[in-house]
């Protein structure tokens, strides 16, 4: 199992050109070092082996949520990995460790462009609007939330755009964790679910 | 023996039948063969247990009337008009064209003129039983060749009426005395068809509402037999054939609501009936002619073989019949039959013939209908696969080599799935199919598609096997499609075989060969049910769908997990026992793991 574990979800991969040209760069990367779950392969039919996942996630490091944003959040298979994997008693709640102090990074494309992700865009609110939920995920499991990378108006950037993206995504993974601004990243919050908040057994 | 009780002769037929077809099937003989030699062993000629064969042959003639009855079921009137022209053209091409042939050859021989008639007008029917009842044992009764074989049997049907009517006119030589009373007994057979057409429109459906009402389903049988019974006696009646007023009645019935339920209550009868037909003329061959004159009865039954083969092959040529349809056809027709001993019968009667000539040519009729079936065998083991070898796709317009990227072997009800997805989705393929009829529907739609056993190397290669990336094994039979995936993984190892298991052993087998892509034909449709079942035992739709899911995974992991074991069970527990066993064990296994699966979320 490698020390990067990236969750890669696409449903369309084939009209995908930023997902497709990520992973491929992945791939290339050191098997022993990077692992790339493709998770509209793996389960195409919606059917997530839990199990085998959840062992994945205890080998990594640092975790990969690689993706297009849809409806600005996570495709629907994605969403369906956090509600099935990540378990209470395992990710989050009570004497849940399992995924404390791992490292927990977001690789995002948009297709709309950077410009309609302001108040005066049809998308009304800056891109950050909508990593909350993201950050908080991170947070309930004790993961440490990097500072995404984010590549906008998907459909349109030039080879030469998409190739200096793709070379940056590698480095990063290359040189996790020494990330020079990684040092000034506060630790993560402790978010402990108290007792009371879960259903009487 | 004069007087065998109803009871000890039952046991006598019975036993007969239940040792001599087992038998015959097992040496991979058809079961007619096997009839037929229980009937010879408890003949007079045999163990002499039976006397009064003629009498059982009688009674038995009913299951020809039954068979032809559910015949007709199965065509609707609007079909029955549809073949009009195979029944008239071919059927009379068929008597016409033997009569004259064995006609001509006995006058030939100096034979008088009206004796030869009689003779070649009972020698030129044929036994709609054995043609019929191979057809049936063989499935190819919808295939082209099955229904010209059925259209021909009809016309002799037909044609007995006035052949029967004809015999006793020649023997009498007064045409004038016969006249009124033959036009007499035409005006009575019709309005006796058409008694039975109105009747049989207007008050069957609400008699057998009425009877079906009654929801005793042993008198809805005995209602079914009595029908048959009923109108076999009503055309009796007016000296026309039972089986033909059966198959009448049949057609007309075709459409009714109670169709399935007649065909299933009559088809056991039907069924024992014609062994018991077929047992009866095993008994009534007479040997004892046979070897008083064994040349003569051997060149009869030789010529008038030789004779009805010409006339079906030049038909089969005609038609024309797809090549490997042929050989089938033309020997389905070449025996004499029921109607001809009839024939013979009425000709003595009339003492057109003098007993012996009827003796001579009951027997060669009765050898004909016991050297059919084993002619049949001959065809099937020797010949066909000659001819299939001879020209390497049987079927000419398809020999050069194909290129789809896909190669269905079967093309049934699985493999037409596959092929309509593709279809629909623009990938071309080509299909492999042994069934000539599918082929050629199939082929009306613009599909490549090859006649022919996918178990050849040859035809897989003409098929474009070298160049395609997929094979998809959807054939029936397990061994053959075992012997497929053998021949793929020797001499094709870049195809990717995707394939259909009929069952758990099929599918270790499979996967034994190296096949990866393995679906078990039944598993999704059950999985399926199972999920209504969950839903209508009060779980969400949502939930059933995802515990048949799980259940899906866990069942083909159980599966991947006992295949190493799988030869030593195969070894341990007898074959019959197999899938009982393989079943204990899951049960086994799944309680075991029910407790661990709740905490999965596996099952509530």
């Amino acid at each position: 199992m490698a020390s990067i574990q990236i969750l890669a979800a696409h449903p369309q991969l084939q009209h995908s050109r930023v997902t497709r040209a990520l992973m491929n760069s992945a791939h290339a990367l050191p098997p022993g070092l990077v692992e790339v779950r493709d998770l509209y392969a793996l389960y195409p039919d919606y059917l997530i082996d839990i199990a085998a996942e959840q062992a994945a996630l205890e080998e990594a490091r640092l975790v990969v949520w690689l993706h297009p944003v849809q409806w600005y959040g996570m495709p629907a298979l994605m969403k369906l990995w956090v509600d099935e994997v990540l378990t209470y008693d395992w990710a989050y709640g009570g004497s849940a460790t399992r995924l404390r102090g791992k490292d927990l990074w977001l690789v995002a494309s948009t297709g709309g462009p950077q410009e309609s992700y302001h108040p005066g865009g049809y998308n009304r609110y800056f891109f950050d609007a909508f990593l909350p939920p993201y950050e908080q995920t991170a947070a309930l499991c004790g993961m440490r939330f990097l500072p995404p990378l984010l590549l906008h108006g998907a459909h349109r950037v030039t080879p030469e755009q998409l190739q200096a993206h793709v070379t940056v995504f590698t480095d990063r993974l290359r040189s996790h964790p020494d990330w020079p601004e990684l040092d000034e990243l506060e630790q993560c919050p402790q978010c402990l679910v108290p007792a009371s908040a879960r259903p009487a057994a | 023996m004069e007087h065998t009780s109803w009871l000890s002769n039952s046991l006598i037929y019975l036993a007969a039948a239940v040792i001599a077809v087992p038998l015959a099937r097992a040496l991979g003989l058809s079961a007619i063969i096997g009839y037929l030699a229980a009937g010879i062993a408890i003949g007079p000629w045999g163990l002499k247990l039976v006397t009064d064969a003629q009498q059982i042959l009688h009674f038995a003639e009913f299951g020809v009337v039954l068979m032809l009855f559910l015949i007709g079921l199965e065509l609707e009137p609007r079909r029955l008009w549809a073949m009009r022209r195979p029944i008239f053209g071919w059927g009379s091409a068929q008597m016409l064209g033997c009569t004259g042939l064995l006609l001509g050859a006995a006058l030939l021989a100096g034979v008088p003129w009206k004796l030869a008639l009689a003779a070649s007008l009972g020698l030129a029917m044929s036994s709609t039983a054995i043609a019929l009842g191979a057809l049936d044992e063989r499935n190819l009764m919808s295939t082209r060749s099955g229904q010209s074989v059925l259209s021909i049997a009809l016309l002799q049907d037909i044609a007995a009426i006035p052949i029967l009517a004809l015999v006793p006119l020649l023997g009498s030589g007064a045409l004038s005395h016969a006249d009124a009373p033959a036009g007499w007994g035409a005006l009575k057979a019709a309005g006796m068809v058409a008694a039975i057409v109105l009747g049989g429109r207007l008050l069957l459906r609400p008699a057998l509402r009425w009877i079906a009402n009654s929801r005793t389903p042993e008198v809805f049988t005995a209602a079914a037999l009595l029908l048959v019974v009923a109108i076999a006696a009503l055309m009796q009646l007016v000296q026309l054939s039972m089986a033909l007023g059966a198959f009448l009645a049949g057609v007309l019935l075709a459409e009714n609501e109670y169709r399935r339920q007649l065909e299933t209550d009559l088809e056991p009868f039907k069924g024992l009936l014609l062994g018991l037909f077929f047992i009866a003329v095993g008994t009534s061959i007479d040997f004892g002619v046979v070897m008083q004159q064994p040349v003569l009865v051997a060149l009869l039954l030789v010529g008038f073989l030789g004779a009805k083969l010409l006339v079906m092959w030049g038909i089969a040529r005609a038609i024309p019949l797809p090549q490997g349809e042929r050989p089938v056809f033309i020997l389905l027709l070449a025996q004499g039959g029921e109607f001809g001993f009839v024939v013979f019968q009425t000709a003595s009667q009339a003492q057109l013939m003098d007993a012996a000539t009827a003796s001579l040519l009951l027997a060669a009729v009765a050898l004909s209908m016991l050297v059919t079936p084993l002619l049949l065998v001959a065809v099937d083991r020797w010949l066909l696969p000659r001819l299939a070898a001879g020209k390497a796709p049987p079927m000419s317009e398809i020999n050069e080599p194909q290129e789809a990227p896909v190669i269905i072997a079967g093309f049934g009800r699985y493999g037409q799935i596959i092929g309509r997805m593709m279809y629909a989705n623009g990938i071309p393929a080509t299909v492999l199919e042994h069934d000539a009829e599918q082929v050629e529907t199939v082929r009306r739609f613009g599909w490549r598609v090859f006649y022919g056993d996918a178990t050849r190397l040859d035809l897989l290669r003409m098929a474009g096997a070298a160049k395609a990336r997929v094979l998809v094994l959807a054939i029936d039979d397990i061994d053959q499609s075992l012997k497929v995936a053998d021949l793929a993984r020797e001499h094709f190892p870049h195809l990717t075989v995707v394939a259909r298991a009929r069952n758990v052993t099929h599918w270790h087998e499979l996967r034994e060969r190296q096949v990866q892509l393995i679906e078990r034909e039944t598993l999704d449709s059950a999985l399926m049910s199972g999920r209504s079942v969950l839903e209508a035992m009060g779980w969400l739709p949502h939930q059933a769908r995802q515990l048949a899911m799980r259940f899906r995974r866990h069942t083909v992991q159980q599966l991947e997990e006992q295949r190493p074991h799988y030869r030593d069970q195969a070894k341990l527990v007898a074959l019959a026992k197999l899938g009982r066993q393989q079943l204990e064990e899951l049960f086994a296994q799944e309680r075991q793991d029910r407790e661990q699966r709740q905490r999965e979320g596996w099952g509530q």
